[in-house]
């Protein structure tokens, strides 16, 4: 049962994993303007309830299964994401909102966040790794 | 929907207009080209594309557009299907490759290839299933009710004979035009032929343009322009005849010039010269003859050309004409001079379809020599790659003249210090012999001192370290050149030639005193204890500080008007900038209404092949071939077309040419800075005609306006013009030419808004005048019973949205109310019990994204939606303002406006719309800001949708709208000592014409925090911030934006405090530059935008909000700190005068209730609005005079004009009103407030020096501060 968590949890993480990568090489793009701050966002905001949910999930199995430290871990980037999610003002188009998105260094934020993300799903992704195997020959 | 756009179909090639050929074709032709084929092209504005999915995805409406353009089979046919149709960004920018590049691509196969290809045909586009699909549902899309009220309109759908006239129209195949796709792709497949009729005539391509201004003077320019030559020999034996003598000056200016210029950078005016007011400097900047009866007159010296300048500050209105005849005359010099030309330039592409051939070579031809040509930071991820290809094959190209000047910092730092042994060596070595004789033993000692100066500063620069620029170095390569042309030029060449004005040196070691002893503290650095200061403000208006640059440089430095940036003084390094807690950043009004302004019409547009930098009077040119760019420091090649100078009419002298005299230049754009033909200007016109608004009845001031200016709207034969209504249904008006009366279309199916005949909609202004005029004169009467309250503003901007987004245009909204209707509906949000809350304000931020969409949509189309607001209640301006602030409108708010009940805000709309009817526009406009290595920009304030780092879309562009952007230093500063500010806009004038406005800006260099405080441009830094404090108060909240604002003084004084004075610390004391900071940053306070405690309406706030991102400098500071004047003393001492008027100056009163008396009449002038405060006690005479009133108490509470009353004092006072009001774009509305009225809070709330129950007053802020920093 164990196992199963832990391949779940894999490779849902593997998922985000990806899913970080795409955000920075997304968000370089526009640094390097290769493409529009308007196509960039909206490419964006359609992963972030992806994201979202692929990591509350976890978050939540964790939680489930009883693996507190694992929990305790992915529970404050999962607040981070869904109170990002949240507080998102009225008349924003998404998390990235292509009018503000020059502006302030809000790109260089995005990118910060996207990067820090990448670098705690490789953790994560080792975690479950080794829980897994551990799990598989406990089995 | 899906036009193969990469496919272009060879059948429809005859149908283009030959000119467009040339666009289209040049796009096909470079992946054409053998090999890597690099592009060359430059994109008008290096927008990015982004090639697998578009900007413009969502707009099918684009494909009849693309379609025109066929992108180059080798760049999309690889894409998938949907971004064929439709990027509009990619389509934009990345097809007119034009310049071919390597010369085996330009060849003359290649380009009669290229100008063989034509778009698809438009059929094409109806082989969908869409069109079918439309035309079933269109039926009930019909608003047939049989109770149609407005029977003088034919209602379209009600007779079926229309249905063939659609299908006539659209010709093209379709079963019916009914559906709205459908629709769409007709109106695109229509496109070509209905808006492109005369193309030909609006091509600029070889044209022969003159400046906007002043065509007729030509004439003068040709006599005084043989004359110029002989000119230069000194002294001018006879006094030329005035026309001449300007340029006589000019010429003479130039060359003295050019030897203050040899003497380095120790000739400097300082900034700080006591004698030397800021303001003539400003005005010499401008009018660049003043200075020349120095050289006449080799005695005078110092004092001498102080003065010049001080009178030139009295005639600047009536040198400027002539001055700007002879740039604008040398500009169009051009074409005719051009047969001499060794190159030909390329013949104009309206030719005949027979020339096209011809062209084609000319066109091999002339990409060979066009050296400039280059990379643009275009997108797609390939174009970066053949950019940087590229770029490497330049650096072969000029390795080896990279490699033979230094190294590039280093090389920067040395060759403007110390340059002359290079010079020197270098005019040795010439091959030929220097003709410019050396009669004078003495040419030693002037140069001597020039390396010396810069040498023990080396770290730290004197101020107004000299730019040598290397010309006079390069002028001794020049020389021999310029003798084989004009052999009485001589004159001009280097610096050999000074001794002989011995007034030159003594002017120059004269100044370089002035500057670095005999005032050792600056007046702007004159520490000032405020709390015992009682008079901060000045009696003259605040003039912008100077930047301390050498004399030279100054006055070719961009006007402050256009272009101002926050400290004059750029702080070195980052740490700096940030010990000094001052706002960087630049204030930039780029497309001003401007009285003089060269206009270059050239084959060959001069830009840096790596940064793209426009060439400018700060480049240097390292010898006659090669010019270095001032922003990135790369080395180029100068373009032989280049080398002939139209002005002067010789060969051989680029740094004579308007381009590098003028660091503001309009160049007409070929066409390579087009992505599609230019657009013909569209104006549609959305108009609210609810209960509501038929109520306000600004229809008929709206109508009457319109009909008053129908001819003078800014446009050519190809101007269309629509009208749309709306309340709870969406009415179109059919006009098309040849009807008898206009018709209304109403479509009542508000949830999918659809066009009923989308090209009858808009129509051509001119064929269609009669039936527009029909229309404006029934429409105010039309809606007069209507009982409907709803709006739906938002389907009918989608409606809006449709019917501009073939061709791109203006889109003015007229709403009187909150939209109630249909998508983008918004509910009210304010509470009036909070309006004077102190705590929280709240919705200041937009409540959907519905109308951002909308304008990202419409930027993205090249439309602006301009808002007007006319409204008694709330209306949620927060949110509607979106559609105009990301689609580069403007927005005009009346708050109650009503016909009769509110006749000020009556006339007040009436003078808005003569003024946005009539002013100057550009259409499909990207401002691009570029700054030197080292700086870079962060945040843009401003409307426009901000595409990418860098890149400004702004849809449409008007003469009346500011932008704020920020700057931080990324790199140090310390290899350079000047720093450069390019903006570059990209526009389509209303005639068709693409043409870029560039204006350069300078700036010194420092490494000490005195020398950041003294250069503090204290308008622009209240400017900047107050754009800070609005974007805050939006995303945090306002309580932290006026905490920002106050901390703003609280820093800065208190870092300058502690650093630069070493004065005791329980004063506050500020510099002399910043003395009037505070005392801005209280009147910020005080505004509508952040006040709190004082009654304000949310929409009141927000449009302050937007006006403050949106206005330029100079009528925002009008805005932020009004100007007092008393007038009912006025006398004639120190007047001036004005088109033969006498203009009385009164000197400026504080904002506070302790300088009105009440024997006294004062004027307040807070930009749009003008306060004439009447006090009780006011002299008789006055009243009777100016007002027309026996006395006081007959002077009626509303009164709104000055009568013309032929007495003394009234024509004073008129005469300093209109003064006032000249030149500034939003009309003044007058109100005369007697001391008693009820109105009379209007014009207290602007004094803002004083106590009022919710802030302090100027005195309690001061101590406020002090406290705040002793903490």
């Amino acid at each position: 049962m164990e196992a199963v968590v832990f391949v779940f949890s894999l490779l849902d993480c593997c998922a985000l994993i990806f899913l970080s990568v795409y955000f920075i090489i997304t968000l370089s793009d526009l640094e390097c303007d290769y493409i529009n701050a308007r196509s960039c966002c909206s490419k964006l905001n359609k992963w972030v309830i992806p994201e979202l949910i692929g990591h509350t999930v976890v978050t939540v199995l964790m939680l489930v299964s009883l693996h507190w430290f694992i929990f305790l871990l992915n529970l404050p980037v999962a607040t981070w994401n869904i109170y990002r999610f949240i507080m998102v003002p009225s008349g924003n188009m998404g998390v990235f909102d292509p009018t503000e998105i020059h502006n302030r260094g809000q790109l260089k934020s995005h990118m910060k966040e996207a990067m820090i993300k990448l670098g705690f799903h490789l953790l994560c992704f080792f975690m479950y790794l080794y829980s897994m195997i551990l799990a598989l020959i406990n089995d | 929907m899906s036009a193969p756009a990469g496919s272009p179909h060879p059948a429809a090639s005859a149908r283009i207009p030959p000119k467009f050929a040339g666009a289209a074709a040049s796009g096909a032709a470079a992946p054409s080209g053998p090999g890597p084929a690099p592009h060359h092209q430059n994109g008008p504005a290096h927008s990015q594309m982004q090639v697998p999915s578009g900007y413009g995805l969502h707009h099918p409406n684009y494909i009849g557009p693309s379609g025109h353009f066929p992108q180059g089979p080798g760049k999309m046919t690889s894409l998938p299907l949907e971004s064929q149709r439709g990027d509009y960004y990619s389509g934009l920018y990345t097809v007119p490759t034009q310049n071919v590049v390597t010369p085996c691509t330009a060849n003359q196969s290649g380009a009669q290839q290229m100008y063989g290809r034509g778009p698809p045909a438009p059929h094409v586009v109806g082989s969908t299933p869409g069109s079918f699909q439309g035309a079933a549902s269109s039926a009930s899309h019909l608003y047939t009710s049989a109770s149609q009220p407005y029977s003088s309109f034919v209602n379209h759908y009600n007779s079926p004979a229309m249905y063939s006239v659609n299908s006539s129209v659209a010709s093209q195949g379709f079963p019916s035009t009914c559906g709205h796709y459908a629709m769409s792709t007709i109106s695109n497949a229509v496109y070509p032929s209905v808006s492109y009729p005369s193309l030909p005539a609006g091509d600029p391509y070889g044209q022969m343009f003159t400046s906007q201004n002043a065509p007729t003077v030509r004439p003068v320019k040709d006599n005084s322009f043989p004359g110029q030559n002989t000119v230069v020999s000194y002294p001018s034996p006879l006094p030329p005849p005035p026309s001449q003598q300007q340029q006589q000056q000019q010429q003479q200016q130039q060359q003295q010039q050019q030897q203050q210029q040899s003497l380095s950078g120790y000739n400097t005016l300082s900034w700080s010269a006591p004698g030397l007011p800021s303001t003539p400097d400003s005005l010499i900047r401008n009018h660049t003859g003043s200075l020349a009866p120095t050289n006449n007159n080799p005695t005078n010296t110092v004092a001498d050309s102080l003065s010049c300048a001080v009178m030139q500050n009295v005639q600047p209105r009536k040198s400027s004409p002539v001055v700007s005849t002879v740039l604008s005359g040398a500009s169009s010099t051009r074409m005719p001079s051009a047969a001499k030309h060794p190159t030909e330039p390329v013949a104009p592409v309206t030719q005949p379809s027979e020339l096209i051939q011809q062209k084609g070579m000319q066109y091999g031809e002339y990409v060979n020599n066009q050296a400039s040509s280059a990379p643009t930071p275009l997108s797609s991820t390939s174009d970066d790659e053949e950019e940087e290809e590229e770029d490497e094959e330049a650096g072969v190209d000029s390795s080896s003249t990279t490699s033979s000047a230094s190294p590039m910092p280093n090389s920067y730092d040395a060759l403007e210090g110390g340059s002359y042994p290079d010079v020197h060596s270098s005019s040795a070595s010439s091959p030929a012999p220097d003709p410019a004789p050396e009669p004078d033993p003495a040419p030693a000692p002037a140069p001597a001192p020039a390396p010396a100066a810069p040498q023990p500063s080396k770290m730290a620069k004197p101020f107004g370290y000299g730019y040598p620029i290397l010309q006079p170095g390069y002028q001794n390569a020049a020389a021999p050149l310029n003798s084989g042309v004009h052999p009485s030029s001589q004159g001009y060449s280097g610096f050999q030639q000074y001794p002989q004005y011995p007034g030159v040196n003594q002017l120059s070691s004269g100044l370089g005193g002035l500057s670095l002893q005999s005032s050792p503290q600056p007046e702007s650095l004159r520490p000032i204890n405020l709390t015992q200061e009682r008079n901060v403000l000045p009696m003259t208006p605040v003039w912008p500080p100077v930047p301390n640059l050498n004399l030279e440089l100054k006055k070719l430095n961009c006007s402050p008007d256009s272009f101002r940036c926050t400290l004059t003084n750029i702080p070195q390094t980052q740490a700096l900038l940030n010990k000094a807690k001052l706002p960087l950043g630049l204030l930039l009004h780029p497309f001003r209404d401007l009285t003089q302004l060269p206009v270059i019409t050239s084959n060959t547009i001069v830009r840096c092949r790596s940064c793209r930098t426009y060439i400018n009077p700060f480049v240097s040119f390292i010898d006659q071939r090669r010019w270095k760019c001032n922003l990135c420091y790369r080395v180029n090649d100068v373009p032989e077309e280049f080398m002939y100078n139209p002005l002067t009419r010789s060969y051989g002298e680029p740094h004579k040419r308007p381009e590098v005299q003028n660091s503001t230049v309009e160049f007409i754009a070929s066409s390579d800075y087009m992505l599609r033909p230019p657009q013909p200007a569209v104006y549609l016109f959305v108009l609210d005609v609810s209960h509501n608004a038929v109520e306000a009845g600004y229809l008929t001031i709206l109508c009457q306006s319109l009909l008053e200016n129908l001819d003078k709207l800014p446009g050519d034969s190809r101007t269309r013009i629509g009208f749309m209504t709306f309340d709870s249904t969406i009415h179109f008006y059919n006009l098309q030419e040849g009807l008898s009366q206009p018709q209304m279309l109403i479509v009542s199916d508000i949830d999918d808004v659809f066009l009923p005949t989308p090209d009858s909609l808009l129509v051509n202004l001119y064929e269609s005048k009669e039936l527009i005029k029909d229309l404006l004169n029934a429409l105010p009467n039309m809606f007069t019973n209507t009982r409907e309250t709803h709006s739906a503003l938002g389907p009918a901007l989608q409606a809006a949205f449709k019917l501009m987004s073939p061709t791109g245009g203006r889109v003015s909204v007229f709403q009187t109310q909150l939209p109630s209707l249909g998508a983008g509906l918004l509910q009210s949000r304010e509470d009036p019990n909070q309006r004077s809350s102190t705590k929280v304000v709240q919705h200041l931020g937009p409540a959907t994204d519905f109308y951002k969409k909308l304008a990202l949509d419409c930027s993205g189309q090249q439309t602006a939606v301009d808002l007007f607001l006319l409204s008694s209640q709330y209306s949620d301006l927060a949110s509607l303002a979106c559609m105009s602030k990301y689609s580069a409108g403007c927005i005009y708010y009346y708050p109650s406006f009503h016909h009769t009940h509110n006749p000020s805000q009556a006339e007040k709309l009436q003078k808005d719309l003569k003024r946005y009817l009539t002013r100057k526009i550009g259409f499909e406009a990207v401002m691009r800001i570029r700054c030197t290595k080292g700086l870079s920009m962060h945040t843009f304030h401003g409307n426009f949708f901000v595409r990418s780092t860098d890149l400004l879309s702004l849809a449409n562009i008007n003469p009346d709208a500011g932008f704020a952007v920020q700057l931080s230093i990324e790199e140090s500063l310390t290899d350079t000592s000047l720093v450069c500010f390019q903006t570059a806009l990209l526009y389509t004038s209303s005639k068709g014409e693409r043409r870029i406005r560039v204006h350069t800006l300078c700036l010194p260099v420092v490494s000490s925090l005195a020398d950041v405080y003294a250069g503090v441009d204290v308008q622009a830094a209240i400017c900047l911030l107050a754009n800070m404090a609005v974007d805050r108060s939006v995303s945090s909240s306002l309580s932290d934006a006026r905490d920002a604002l106050v901390n703003a003084v609280v820093d800065s004084l208190s870092a300058y405090g502690s650093t630069v004075s070493n004065l005791q610390h329980s004063a506050l004391i500020a510099p002399g530059s910043l003395k009037l900071f505070p005392l801005y940053v209280l009147a910020l306070l005080k505004q509508k935008a952040f006040r709190t405690g004082t009654s304000t309406r949310l929409d009141d706030r927000v449009y302050a909000m937007c006006q403050i991102k949106s206005q330029p400098l100079v009528h925002l500071m009008k805005m932020i700190h009004p100007n007092l004047y008393r007038i009912d003393r006025l006398t004639d001492e120190g007047a001036i005068h004005v088109n033969d008027r006498v203009v009385p100056q009164p000197p400026l009163q504080k904002l506070s209730a302790e300088k009105l008396t009440r024997e006294g009449a004062f004027l307040m002038d807070c930009g749009s609005v003008f306060y004439i405060w009447i006090g009780k006690g006011c002299d008789n005479n006055f009243i009777e005079d100016v007002l027309g009133y026996p006395n006081f108490a007959s002077i009626p509470q509303k009164m709104t004009h000055l009568p013309e009353l032929d007495t003394l004092s009234s024509e004073r006072t008129r005469s300093f009103i209109t003064w006032l009001k000249d030149g500034r774009p939003l009309s003044a509305v007058l109100h005369v407030v007697k001391d008693e009225s009820p109105a009379k809070t209007e014009f207290f709330q602007h004094l803002i020096e004083d106590r009022t129950e919710a802030a302090f007053s100027y005195y309690e802020f001061l101590l406020h501060v002090q406290q705040q920093i002793c903490k």
